[in-house]
């Protein structure tokens, strides 16, 4: 069966933290979503879990660019990734799970994949 | 065609360097080369031996390593001395067996003469040379409280400096009526004499020793001819060297009267096949007692080996720069005037020790020769001056005289001929540095690796660095010191923006002076400039995604997610009260619990919603943040001094709490550290530290720019017998000194090593506030001491500020399921392996 996607709303714009990360609690998992009032797009989420130690804190890194593309620091080691695509800049042979992302109104919405149990909402 | 030996007896650093130089000349294919050391361990720098004391080891001073022996075929024999030379049979021998030779060559090095006293064969008597000497001296140092030098030589005064680094009180006996006799003057030896004595060495002159016994008070005491005594638990013996000659003297080599194998200008002994390098060898009727000389011999010799007729040595220049028990000390060519006409030009500063002699030519053109004590600045240009023959200025005098009275600036790497010798260690002439460059070398490291200049006694790194900075500006090179790809300035420059504009954000900064969006190199740098220079609280909304996580949520994260938690124990004194305080909170939250080696209580495990509760608990205790997370002041670690340790002399506890509680919250390019002792038992260990107090009877010794971590250094004294104000004015202007000119993550130590004219510059600022700052400096610490919160009380406080503290801001009640734990002796500990 065809998994089926949902945009869930997880916080609102005021649970933001302006050119920093959060955490919220998915479906999937963990996910940090990641506010960059002076980009656009200014809103990235990929997966909170740091592929390098496995504990959840990627929301808690440092953001900015490196040549241009959008970063977050993992907090731990320090290995920087994509917040477009995910992919590690130290090692592209690693990436942590991106998520589409808007904001619908004051709220903001994720991309996330349902899960079989969950009643299948529209 | 079968290969010749060639055998080299000694590998000390002469010897060492011979072989380098030899094993990649044409010859090296010629030859099968053995080598025999009566030492156990590999060639080591014997030139900072003294530093084994100070935490070195033989691998941190070892010259070579095996593998380098291995990969050049040459067979090292370690710890079997040469016992004989048989010249006919041409072969040496030794307790294993004898082998034949085509070429030897003597690098035997010198012994430490040990004046024929009574009693000089006690087990407690001792000689500094080897790393095995250090051992033995440190071994006996142990239940010994103070040590005698007997000579007030060069080597003497390192090796009481070494006596009293390892706490004891320690004395220096000299024959002659001044200390450093073959450097100095009367006046100059004075003036060190001065110095000396004000850092707690005991000086006696004119002193002979008639016998050594047993001592009443000590272990032993001296007896001298004129009737005195003095008693000590230790001596060591540092009378001179005399060269190591016993086997050319026994196999009938042509040695000096007063000891020495002769050789020539091929530094070849009386024996065409034997030669003679180092210490060892005596040409021209001298001895060389220093590391240069020995190796331009070895040079020499690698030459003549090779074939090469012109290759000769033609002497040395033995000028030497010092700094002795902190005290500089030089000496360049004919110091004490002995050239006929000789004319001289002192300066005599008796109020500061300063003392500076030049002896110049008698139509008072070229320099022949100095003294200086006191401060050793003056020396690269007056070297320069003598050993490249530049013609003095009209008024010579201005060479010697402080700036403030009309002194000449420093000779500039410009003025230099490209013959001038910049390293005499390894003979890299100023040429040579342009030649490297030419040739591709871009920086400093580079360069020393390419010409070795400046990997010897490293007296010549500073001249080196103007070299090669003024060469590399000259051929248009820039040194890049970008601190990221965002911001064209270092961190330096940084806070000069910030501070001369009154920029208060990132954002402003990096708009206006930088490009891009910044990262974590830039941003927790900018963090940190901005908290020094307004000290508003760093989660305000400007200044929350600057900081790494550990300054954002104030805790230090741990590999699992969650966070320990410090509470600052000024000095380490804590109350019961607080004490249960901190039991009950660990307990309630279930917090692996540690002592740590900072004096105070570290809380492991917390998870970020559990912070602020748990810090609003302790905060009603009494206690505040201890800044573990913090590139500021962590702890200043204290002994128990006066107040009731029976040798304390001051009370350590309180002048720790005093300086903890003024410095805490004090945003720094790096951490830093402190300690208090209550006397020079030093059980603090303050002389780690960055800040390192020892009080005296007078008062304060004020130490700096110490590290433990991954590249200790022991702190330099930088001033004595201070009273409270004076201290705190003294760590007041360093430390703002520090966090407005390091560079980002730079501790004190490296700092202070990449500080142009180190020590004595950083002296130079503070105590005699050379660039008129230092009034401001204080201004700008009474601003931040003014200004300090307690980070947690201000977070807990605020609605807004505790929001940043929820693990999933849509799930409050949500463990973070990969937080999975497990017990170890009877505490909680993450189960997580990964990491
Ligand atoms: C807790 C403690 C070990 C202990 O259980 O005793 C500790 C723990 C850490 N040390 Fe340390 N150091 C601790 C005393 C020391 C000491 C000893 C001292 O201070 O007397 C040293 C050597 C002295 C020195 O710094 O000169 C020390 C040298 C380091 C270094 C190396 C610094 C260097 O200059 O080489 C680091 C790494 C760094 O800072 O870059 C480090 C870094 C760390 C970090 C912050 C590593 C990290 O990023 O996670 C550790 C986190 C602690 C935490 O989670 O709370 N720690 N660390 C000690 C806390 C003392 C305190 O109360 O604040
Ligand atoms: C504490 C200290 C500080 C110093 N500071 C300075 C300084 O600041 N500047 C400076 O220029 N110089 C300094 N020197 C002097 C410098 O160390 C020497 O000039 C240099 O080590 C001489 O090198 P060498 O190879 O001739 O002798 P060494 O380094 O002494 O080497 C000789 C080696 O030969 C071995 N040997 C002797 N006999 C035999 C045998 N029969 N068989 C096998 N092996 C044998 C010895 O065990 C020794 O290892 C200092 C010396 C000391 C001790
Ligand atoms: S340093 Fe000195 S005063 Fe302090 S506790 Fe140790 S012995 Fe006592
Ligand atoms: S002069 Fe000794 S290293 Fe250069």
């Amino acid at each position: 069966m065809k998994a089926r996607t949902r945009w869930d709303a997880v916080c609102t714009v005021e649970d933001l933290v302006p050119e920093s990360g959060i955490a919220v609690w998915t479906e999937n998992g963990p996910v940090a979503v990641f506010y960059l009032p002076h980009r656009l797009p200014a809103l990235f989420a990929i997966s909170h879990t740091d592929p390098f130690s496995g504990a959840n804190v990627l929301a808690r890194g440092i953001t900015g660019d490196l040549k241009g593309e959008p970063i977050v620091a993992s907090p731990l080691y320090k290995q920087h990734f994509s917040l477009r695509t995910g992919v590690c800049l130290e090692d592209d042979t690693v990436s942590v799970k991106t998520y589409p992302v808007l904001l619908d109104g004051n709220r903001i919405r994720l991309e996330v994949q349902a899960t079989q149990q969950q009643p299948q909402a529209a | 065609m079968s290969k010749k030996t060639l055998i080299v007896i000694g590998n000390g650093m002469v010897g060492h360097h011979f072989l380098e130089q030899f094993a990649t000349s044409p010859a090296a294919k010629e030859y099968e080369v053995v080598v025999f050391g009566e030492e156990k361990q590999l060639a080591y720098d014997r030139v900072h031996l003294s530093e084994y004391f100070s935490g070195s080891t033989h691998a941190d001073l070892a010259m070579g390593t095996a593998d380098w022996y291995a990969d050049n075929h040459i067979t090292l024999k370690l710890g079997e001395p040469v016992l004989a030379i048989d010249r006919d049979r041409k072969t040496v021998t030794t307790p294993a067996s004898d082998y034949p030779y085509d070429e030897l060559v003597l690098a035997t090095g010198s012994y430490p003469f040990v004046p024929p006293i009574e009693g000089n064969d006690n087990e407690r008597c001792f000689v500094y040379r080897t790393l095995d000497d250090l051992d033995a001296i440190r071994a006996s140092a142990n239940d010994a409280r103070t040590g005698v030098v007997v000579g007030g030589g060069l080597l003497g005064l390192e090796a009481a400096n070494a006596l009293k680094s390892l706490g004891l009180e320690a004395h220096v006996v000299e024959f002659a009526p001044r200390l450093m006799p073959v450097q100095l003057d009367t006046d100059g030896g004075a003036v060190l004499r001065g110095k000396i004595e004000e850092l707690g060495v005991r000086v006696h002159t004119e002193k002979a020793t008639t016998a050594i016994v047993d001592g009443e008070t000590a272990r032993l005491r001296m007896n001298f001819s004129d009737g005195e005594f003095l008693e000590t638990d230790l001596i060591v013996f540092s009378a001179g060297i005399r060269p190591q000659d016993t086997l050319a003297r026994e196999s009938g080599l042509e040695v000096g009267e007063r000891g020495g194998i002769v050789v020539n200008n091929q530094c070849t002994t009386s024996d065409p096949h034997i030669h003679a390098i180092g210490e060892c060898a005596l040409w021209n009727q001298r001895i060389f007692g220093l590391v240069a000389p020995g190796y331009t011999m070895a040079r020499t010799l690698s030459a003549v080996l090779n074939g090469d007729r012109d290759a000769a040595f033609t002497g040395a220049d033995m000028s030497t720069k010092l700094k002795l028990l902190g005290v500089d000390v030089g000496s360049i060519g004919d110091a004490h005037g002995q050239t006929a006409g000789a004319r001289n030009i002192r300066y005599n500063d008796e109020q500061a020790g300063h003392y500076r002699r030049m002896v110049v030519s008698s139509d008072g053109k070229k320099l022949l020769g100095a003294i200086l004590v006191g401060d050793n600045s003056y020396y690269d240009t007056l070297l320069q001056y003598a050993l490249n023959g530049i013609d003095l200025p009209e008024n010579a005098e201005s060479l010697i005289l402080p700036e403030s009275q009309g002194g000449a600036p420093a000779l500039g790497a410009d003025a230099l001929p490209d013959t001038a010798s910049i390293c005499s260690c390894h003979n890299v002439t100023k040429g040579d540095i342009c030649g490297a460059i030419d040739a591709g070398c871009s920086d400093l490291g580079g360069i020393k690796v390419e010409t070795k200049a400046s990997t010897g006694c490293g007296g010549c790194a500073a001249l080196l660095k103007n070299v090669v900075d003024s060469e590399l500006e000259k051929r248009g090179v820039e040194v890049s010191k970008d601190i990221c790809e965002h911001f064209p300035y270092s961190r330096q420059e940084l806070f000069h923006l910030v501070k001369v504009n009154g920029i208060r954000t990132f954002r402003t900064l990096i708009s206006q002076y930088g490009k891009g969006h910044g990262c974590d190199i830039c941003k927790p740098t900018v963090g940190s400039i901005l908290a020094t220079c307004w000290n508003e609280h760093i989660l305000a909304t400007d200044h929350v995604p600057l900081q790494d996580t550990n300054d954002t949520f104030m805790a230090n994260m741990q590999k699992n997610g969650t966070y320990s938690i410090v509470p600052r124990i000024p000095g380490g004194e804590i109350t019961p009260e607080k004490l249960i305080v901190l039991g009950q909170v660990a307990k309630e939250y279930d917090l692996y619990t540690k002592i740590t080696g900072g004096q105070r209580v570290d809380l492991f495990g917390a998870t970020l919603s559990q912070l602020p509760e748990i810090w609003e608990k302790l905060i009603a205790a009494g206690f505040e943040t201890g800044h573990a997370y913090g590139k500021s002041l962590r702890t200043v670690k204290s002994c128990v001094g006066s107040t009731w340790c029976r040798y304390g002399v001051q009370d350590s506890v309180g002048m720790a709490i005093f300086l903890e509680n003024r410095y805490k919250g004090l945003r720094a390019p790096h951490k830093v550290k402190m300690a208090v002792s209550g006397c020079t038992r030093e059980c603090a260990e303050a002389q780690s530290k960055d800040i390192g107090v020892i009080a005296t009877e007078n008062g304060w010794n004020l130490y700096v720019c110490g590290n433990g971590g991954m590249r200790p250094r022991h702190a330099d004294l930088f001033a004595t017998d201070l009273s409270d104000e004076e201290l705190i004015r003294t760590i007041d202007r360093v430390l703002m000194f520090y966090v407005r000119t390091a560079d980002r993550l730079q501790r004190t130590s490296v700092w202070m090593e990449n500080l142009e004219g180190g020590l004595d510059y950083l002296k130079e600022v503070v105590l005699e506030d050379s660039l008129g700052i230092g009034a401001e400096l204080e201004e700008h610490m009474e601003g931040i001491v003014g200004t300090y919160q307690c980070e947690w009380k201000a977070a807990v406080e605020d609605p807004e500020k505790r929001k940043r503290f929820r693990e999933f801001v849509n799930a409050p009640e949500k463990a973070d399921p990969v937080q999975q734990w497990t017990t170890e002796r009877d505490q909680r500990r993450p189960a997580l392996e990964s990491a």
